[in-house]
């Protein structure tokens, strides 16, 4: 469970804030997913989400459902997700978090996942479309291994369920931005910034914004009043379009870079 | 006795509850609020008792079809003539409730998903019939098959959206619906067809339904004398047969089939009976029950004839019913499907929808099993005018 906390400590006490980028494991397929997990480590992520790609991503929008597809039809298992995991415990030491839908992970097992997840290095589990008790059993599931299961919060989530779900949160809390699917947009509503503040009130927890932060103007916008920043279908709309050329780990390399405030502005803003 | 209530979290046993995003849980639980509130209501009542007596036609006839009977040599066979319903099929019936539900709500924008576009054309018609702006999302496979709902939801002035994703159906329509409600929580209303989705969609569904067994048994006694030996319906999310007999289930004597989509073949994804070794338990679309799949927990694709019953989940009640063996699950193939579409047709002067031409291909085989004195009621859940150019296709092949 350290592994999450430490970063935003380290964050914090270099006055600065997370960058925390998503892909789905396994777009376009395996090793190229690994390689570009690199390269968002060498570019500055914090914390790395990792898509377990379903069929059925209702939570998603058309970017991240068509890299989702892509993932399976590259043949993409999560056991081959964990051992991917396994194997860039190499070469770093960037948190990771696994984020998906419940069906996959039920039918791998709850018990199993956490145990292998654990052992594979991995920091965290997000689980979209589980929340209150199915949530809650699932959290002390994973606490039992150390892992973090990152709750969720929205601009429809009311003050006495923002009390209850900080109350079982643990390594950051992931607050959606917009009533809405993932998907870029050019600009972050403000119902981010009221929900962020709603928040704190309950919880000393550190606060990632997501969904729909694609420029870098949203990402400073977002290190104003949060503690960090998740930026998915930006990057992942990248990968799709790289494909047809096949030089893809460049491209989000480049991408990234011109995406991430530079650090002097990062630490400026604080 | 076991109850056949959900629990107040919406669990039937181990099946149904509310998985859902974070973003869809204040309108959820806006709408259990609601539903509880006017559930029993007087006035709510009343005005959905009004529009289902003069609006939508009820009571539906309960046929006894004489020569279908002759034909099979066994029991009596009733037909509940749910297709001489407003817009041709059963689906109306719980439009109508959730309609007046979403208007006490205070909602103005009303979205829905269709397969077969049954529940799409009846959405769209009680949309015009209280003004109120409607969007249809239907799988554009199955746009190619019903082509002719496509056209009626458009005249009723619905917005029908083709969604090209994943297998192109029903499934594929319920995940973009849960999109558009997800991004517009304020002011939309999702009227979900069938009994299925998270808490409290399915018990909501199946009490409007239901009013197809309550008639069904005033209409036996009165012609017999006493309850059916059998109901038979089929089952795709599960709202019709659910319907039908979810008011005779605390009667032990009465015997019960819910008739799945055998499609062309056993291999996962050339069917879509979930009640088979291919399927397991787990969530799809906000809830718990049998579901096709793979080993890895990704959703299978379905093959059916009928639309309708191209799915790959099944409602949450039916998982329960099934594992305490109140209702029997069985499938029909494609082939036998199309067999008692073209009997009924002949025999009764009833072109049935391909829906539920699959549970006349179940009475077609038990009927004769039975004595001459029983009885049978097969929910004949929507007629047959929207397949018509489909199996003309299929037995010109």
């Amino acid at each position: 469970m350290a592994q999450i906390g430490d970063k935003f400590a380290e964050l914090r006490k270099a006055g600065r804030k997370g960058f925390i980028p998503f892909v789905s494991a396994g777009d376009p397929d395996l090793a190229v997913s690994r390689e570009i997990v690199l390269a968002l480590s060498r570019n500055g992520a914090d914390i790395i989400e990792l898509g377990v790609p379903f069929t059925d991503p209702m939570a998603d929008g058309p970017t991240i459902q068509a890299s989702s597809q892509r993932a399976l039809d590259s043949g993409t298992t999560l056991a081959d997700i964990l051992q991917m995991v396994r194997d860039l415990r190499q070469e770093i030491d960037t948190p990771v978090v696994l984020f998906s839908y419940l069906n996959p992970l039920f039918r791998y097992g709850f018990e199993k996942l956490a145990a292998e997840a654990a052992e594979a290095g991995v920091d965290g589990v997000l689980v979209t479309d589980a929340v209150d008790e199915v949530a809650f059993v699932i959290s002390s599931v994973m606490r039992s291994r150390d892992l973090d299961l990152i709750s969720l919060i929205a601009p429809t989530t009311s003050d006495e369920r923002l009390g209850r779900i900080a109350a079982n949160a643990s390594g950051f809390i992931y607050a959606v931005s917009r009533a809405g699917v993932t998907g870029a947009q050019s600009e972050t509503s403000s119902a981010a910034q009221e929900l962020v503040s709603r928040a704190r009130r309950f919880t000393d927890l550190p606060i990632a914004v997501g969904f729909g932060i694609s420029t870098r103007q949203q990402i400073e916008d977002v290190w104003r009043y949060a503690d960090a920043a998740v930026v998915g279908s930006a990057i992942v709309r990248e990968i799709e379009r790289s494909i047809p050329d096949g030089d893809t780990v460049e491209i989000v390399n480049n991408f990234v870079q011109q995406l991430l405030p530079p650090v002097a502005k990062n630490r400026a803003e604080i | 006795m076991t109850s056949y209530e959900p629990n107040e979290q919406g669990y039937w046993g181990d099946y149904g509850g509310r998985y859902v995003p974070e973003t869809l849980v204040a309108p959820i639980d806006e709408l259990t609020e609601a539903y509880f509130t006017y559930r029993d209501d007087g006035g709510f009542r009343a005005e959905m008792d009004g529009l289902l007596k003069d609006f939508v036609g009820r009571p539906s006839p309960l046929y006894f079809a004489e020569r279908l009977t002759e034909k099979l040599g066994g029991a009596k066979i009733y037909l509940k003539r749910e297709d001489l319903n407003h817009t041709g099929a059963h689906k109306i019936n719980n439009c109508v409730g959730q309609i007046l539900l979403a208007r006490r709500m205070g909602k103005k924008r009303i979205i829905a998903e269709t397969g077969a576009g049954q529940h799409g054309v009846a959405t769209a018609t009680v949309c015009a019939h209280f003004g109120l702006d409607c969007v249809v999302y239907m799988g554009t496979e199955d746009m190619r098959r019903q082509e002719l709902n496509v056209f009626r939801m458009r005249l009723m002035g619905a917005e029908v959206r083709g969604v090209d994703s994943g297998s192109k159906t029903l499934k594929d329509a319920i995940n973009e619906a849960l999109r558009d409600w997800v991004t517009n929580v304020d002011t939309t209303y999702y009227l979900l067809g069938s009994a299925l989705g998270p808490h409290p969609y399915p018990l909501m569904v199946r009490d409007f339904q239901s009013i197809i067994g309550r008639e069904t048994r005033e209409q036996i006694v009165e012609k017999e004398g006493r309850l059916p030996d059998l109901l038979v319906a089929c089952v795709g999310g599960g709202s019709n047969s659910i319907g039908l007999f979810h008011d005779f289930l605390k009667d032990k004597s009465v015997r019960m089939i819910g008739v799945e989509a055998g499609g062309r073949g056993g291999a996962l994804g050339e069917h879509a009976a979930r009640f088979t070794d291919d399927s397991a338990v787990g969530i799809l679309q906000g809830t718990k029950s049998y579901l096709l799949q793979n080993e890895h927990g990704q959703i299978a694709v379905t093959h059916s004839v009928s639309a309708g019953l191209d799915y790959a989940s099944v409602g949450p009640e039916h998982a329960f019913l099934h594992d305490h063996k109140r209702v029997e699950y069985t499938s029909v193939s494609d082939d036998e499907a199309l067999d008692a579409f073209k009997l009924l047709s002949e025999t009764e002067g009833i072109i049935p929808a391909l829906e539920s031409a699959h549970a006349i291909a179940q009475i077609v085989k038990t009927a004769p099993e039975m004595p001459r004195d029983s009885v049978a009621v097969v929910n004949l859940s929507g007629r047959g005018d929207k397949d018509v150019n489909q199996v003309q296709e299929l037995l010109t092949d």
